[in-house]
């Protein structure tokens, strides 16, 4: 909102619609010395209070978009892990996403144990509940004092297929989409895809009630 | 008018764009450069408040529609959904409500303004009928837009009014059957003008922009009514009216926003807060306000007319009564277009401007006793005041001496007063 | 001179307002007269609602009391299919907890999907799920209702105003009055009253001149004192009842009343200033234009 642009537009506008700028009569808007200053600050007060209200007034056309109140109060499930046999999964959905949940067998467990860090495509953990950068050891992602169970989202982090279970060359998921290999951990070990499963934030409510998100 | 462009190209990028479609050419000709008279009052801003409400109304409407489901099982609890689990929904909806009737509000004044100061007449008779063209749009936008919340009302506004064109002798209930797409009033209706709903805004878009070229090939008429003469009557459209018109637009923004924050459901109707019933009428149906003069119309017409039977009729002088504005520049024979300058007619107006709001309160009461009688006795003068009074008026009036200019009726009325000494001398200089 | 002028005008426009309403109160007490042909007979009193005007704010305790007589007498009629148990611990509401409403949810059940073996599983109701219905369907309230079918209460305080009549309707954007819902709701409860002689009510009807669609209803009295307990205190009668309910039903209809008032108060008070910042700045751009 320059004022001083305003002000050109406006005069010369003014002049030239009249189509004499030359011979302009005493109509045409004149200053004294000290006007220009005044008239500035009131000009450029009322245009930034007008941009401030104008960007206000568009905050709920933006808002609006984002998730409303009833699909925020979807935002956390409770199932029963209880039922699910060992070398078993059980796919609940979660904020309209698969999550597995996986009851695992003791060789899984160890097959997933005994990969070196180090020679995972992704490093990191990719855990919710844990810091953003721990590594990824099969500690870092299975389930606090119950190791045997995995919870993941079931979406592959390549361009968000559902990968299936219990297949691939490590045992543990395979997207059919694009090829990628899960370790029986949820991490990726072969293909496109550039992370490991995400783990959701979680808690148990109780031994068997499990409470996503 | 338009004259030559005073648009002069300043930086490359402007010269680049300039040569090749001179859209900031076209802007600054039409928002900046434009002459308009100096002496335009406030009533003279209701144009540029209709151009906001029309883009409140497509911005609210088309967030709106993100949430909305036509479908009639859902339509009602997708608007609850709307209002009470959507952010700002409640906000959105509201604004979106109430601004049909800032809307018509706007539109009302905005038509008497034209009406009090002859701004139908020569040379803006197109003018004048596009703006006809807008307001039915507009009501064909907002009774189809009433529907959507498929509350009681909603549903039986629908029933009622598309069975106007049962009216019609043997082509009327095919017609019907067609524009509802069923038996009754049904899900493929709700669908159907759903669509509408959504079209009709960008078609009274793209008719306001007629409505504005026709206003700037023959440029505004002014209270006085005489033709601009001079440059000097004129002063350019920014800074003079964008502030004029930019402050007007702050405090009706304060009037609706009033209505939304404090009296959002005012100007509705309870019942539409029951989900719609099609087996149950309520008590008392009543239209919107802004339809409530022409619905008086439609129920005033209680009698047969030769071979026209009452239901015909009432339609026939629904429709007719805005159809009329058609005709008025060639209807009102006068040669002087402000009412300022014409005794008889400003009296006219006014007993005029009262039989429309009392149609409008008719149309709230029930149609039954001394009401019908009444109606009927507005209608005729509705009809009167065109067919009769204004083209008598022409030959019967004798008007007042009009001003030599629009900055000579300025001069004058400011007495010398508040503007500069060298003013005065202008009008010689020229 | 001017002052004279302005004196005189609003005199009249003040004679003109006692004038009119004379006459409306004249013509209604002649309706009045026979038998009565528009409702209601009587119009609903005001109370003094703490969410009404500019600043109204709801009554978190009195939402809470109300909640309980709806749910305690109401509900066994009246669903109210549109609120979520979730909405009683929203912000603006009755204020109840989270852990609160989920334990006020998990009085009830719902049936939620189906097992391995196709049956309907019934789960205890979560925050998210809706408050439970009376009746199954529109068929069986009619049925166990004497064929009136209970109306749903989501809207109701929304959905019901008693017609004001000029000049009050006119009054009322400026007051700003919009509890005719509540005010309404009120008086019918506490209005239930023996019929005048020779008033004749049909059977399974109850004479209550409050009524907006007739001079009686096919709801019996809904209240008696210390029908339901209050344990802050405050007193159980029909009365106290009344509007608490109203209240309630007031904020199920307008869950965002208190955050539209407060916001609506922010917004025109920034258009006011702003509206008189431009005012001067288009005065300085005119103030050497005649116009």
């Amino acid at each position: 909102m320059g004022t001083a642009t305003i002000q050109s537009t406006g005069s010369t506008a003014g002049g030239a619609a009249r189509g004499d700028v030359g011979k302009e009569p005493a109509l045409a808007s004149t200053h004294t010395s000290d006007e220009p200053t005044r008239r500035d600050f009131l000009m450029l007060t009322t245009g930034a209070m007008g941009a401030v209200g104008a960007a206000a007034a568009l905050w709920p056309f933006i808002d609006q978009m984002n998730p409303d109140a009833s699909t925020r109060a979807l935002a956390s499930v409770e199932v029963d892990v209880g039922a699910i046999e060992p070398g078993q999964a059980i796919t609940v959905p979660w904020r309209g996403k698969p999550v597995f949940i996986r009851n695992r067998t003791p060789e899984e467990i160890e097959a997933a144990k005994q990969v070196p860090v180090a020679e995972l495509r992704d490093p990191v953990a990719r855990n919710d509940n844990g810091a953003a950068d721990a590594v990824a050891s099969d500690e870092n992602r299975a389930a606090p004092g119950k190791e045997n169970f995995l919870i993941l989202v079931g979406v592959c982090t390549h361009l968000g297929c559902i990968p299936l279970g219990q297949q691939g060359d490590f045992g543990g998921w395979f997207c059919p989409c694009h090829g990628s290999h899960y370790d029986t951990s949820g991490r990726i070990r072969k293909g496109p895809a550039p992370e490991n499963l995400l783990v959701p934030v979680y808690t148990f409510v109780s031994d068997t009630r499990l409470r996503i998100g | 008018m338009s004259g030559h462009s005073t648009y002069e190209p300043r930086t490359g990028v402007e010269k680049w764009i300039d040569t090749r479609m001179p859209i900031v050419r076209l802007l600054h000709d039409t928002g900046v450069s434009y002459p308009t008279p100096r002496n335009l009052n406030y009533f003279w801003t209701f144009g540029g408040i209709l151009t906001f409400m029309l883009v409140v109304q497509i911005l609210t409407g088309v967030v709106l529609a993100m949430h909305y489901a036509a479908d009639s099982k859902l339509a009602f609890e997708s608007v609850e959904a709307i209002m009470r689990d959507v952010n700002w929904g409640w906000l959105l909806r509201y604004l979106h409500a109430n601004g049909a009737s800032m809307f018509f509000i706007a539109v009302y004044i905005h038509i008497f303004r034209g009406l009090y100061y002859g701004s139908y007449k020569a040379p803006r008779e197109l003018l004048w009928i596009l703006g006809v063209i807008i307001l039915l749009l507009m009501m064909a936008t907002a009774f189809m837009g009433y529907v959507l919340p498929w509350g009681q009302m909603s549903f039986w506004g629908a029933t009622v009014i598309t069975n106007f064109f049962t009216a019609i002798p043997v082509i009327g209930q095919p017609i019907q059957t067609l524009l509802i797409g069923g038996f009754a009033v049904d899900d493929a209706t709700l669908n159907r003008f759903f669509s509408l709903h959504y079209l009709l805004p960008f078609m009274i878009f793209g008719v306001v922009i007629l409505h504005i070229w026709a206003l700037h090939v023959t440029g505004q008429n002014n209270p006085t009514g005489v033709d601009v003469k001079s440059t000097k009557d004129t002063v350019p459209f920014t800074p003079f009216a964008t502030m004029k018109d930019g402050l007007a637009l702050v405090w009706f923004l304060v009037f609706y926003l009033w209505f939304v924050f404090y009296q959002p459901n005012f100007l509705g109707h309870p019942d539409n807060y029951q989900v719609a019933n099609p087996l149950v009428t309520p008590a008392h149906i009543v239209p919107e306000w802004y339809f409530l003069p022409f619905y008086a119309i439609l129920r005033a017409i209680t009698f047969d007319i030769g071979p026209i039977n009452s239901k015909l009729g009432g339609v026939i002088a629904m429709f007719g009564s805005i159809a009329i504005l058609v005709f008025l520049p060639w209807l009102d024979t006068s040669k002087v277009r402000s009412a300022r300058y014409r005794p008889l007619y400003k009296i006219f107006f006014w007993v005029f401007a009262v039989v429309c709001v009392f149609l409008g309160w008719l149309g709230s009461r029930p149609a039954e006793g001394t009401y019908v009688a009444m109606a009927q006795a507005a209608t005729a003068y509705y009809f009167a005041h065109f067919l009769i009074v204004l083209p008598l008026l022409g030959f019967l009036e004798t008007p007042k001496p009009l001003p030599v200019s629009i900055l000579d009726d300025v001069l004058a009325k400011n007495g010398g007063h508040g503007h500069p000494a060298g003013a005065t001398a202008a009008p010689d200089k020229h | 001179m001017t002052h004279q002028m302005f004196r005189w005008a609003a005199a009249a426009v003040v004679g003109l307002g006692i004038g009119l309403g004379s006459f409306a109160a004249a013509a209604a007490e002649e309706e009045h007269a026979g038998a009565p042909t528009h409702f209601p007979i009587h119009k609903p009193a005001y109370v003094n609602w703490s969410f009404a005007g500019i600043f109204g704010t709801y009554d978190r305790a009195q939402l809470q009391r109300g909640y309980k007589v709806y749910k305690e007498v109401c509900a066994s009629c009246h669903s109210m299919n549109l609120v979520k148990f979730r909405n009683l611990a929203e912000e603006g509401g009755p204020g109840f907890t989270e852990e609160q409403a989920k334990a006020l949810a998990a009085e009830y059940t719902i049936i939620d999907g189906f097992d391995d073996s196709g049956e309907p599983v019934e789960r205890p109701r979560e925050p998210k799920d809706p408050f439970p219905a009376p009746f199954p369907n529109d068929n069986a309230a009619r049925a166990a209702n004497g064929g009136a079918l209970p109306p749903d209460f989501s809207l109701i305080a929304k959905a019901r105003a008693v017609e004001r009549g000029f000049p009050w309707f006119v009054l009322d954007v400026f007051w700003p009055y919009q509890e005719q819902g509540p005010d309404y709701i009120h008086a019918l409860l506490t209005g239930y009253q023996e019929p005048p002689e020779g008033t004749v009510v049909p059977e399974g009807q109850y004479y209550n001149p409050y009524f907006i669609a007739g001079q009686s209803l096919a709801m019996a009295p809904p209240l008696s004192d210390d029908v339901v307990e209050y344990t802050d205190g405050t007193p159980q009668t029909v009365d106290q009842y009344a509007k608490d309910v109203s209240a309630f039903l007031m904020w199920a209809a307008e869950p965002h009343l208190e955050a539209r008032k407060k916001l609506g108060f922010h917004a025109l008070i920034y258009l006011v200033v702003f509206g008189a910042l431009l005012g001067l700045a288009k005065r300085k751009v005119w103030s050497n234009e005649p116009h």
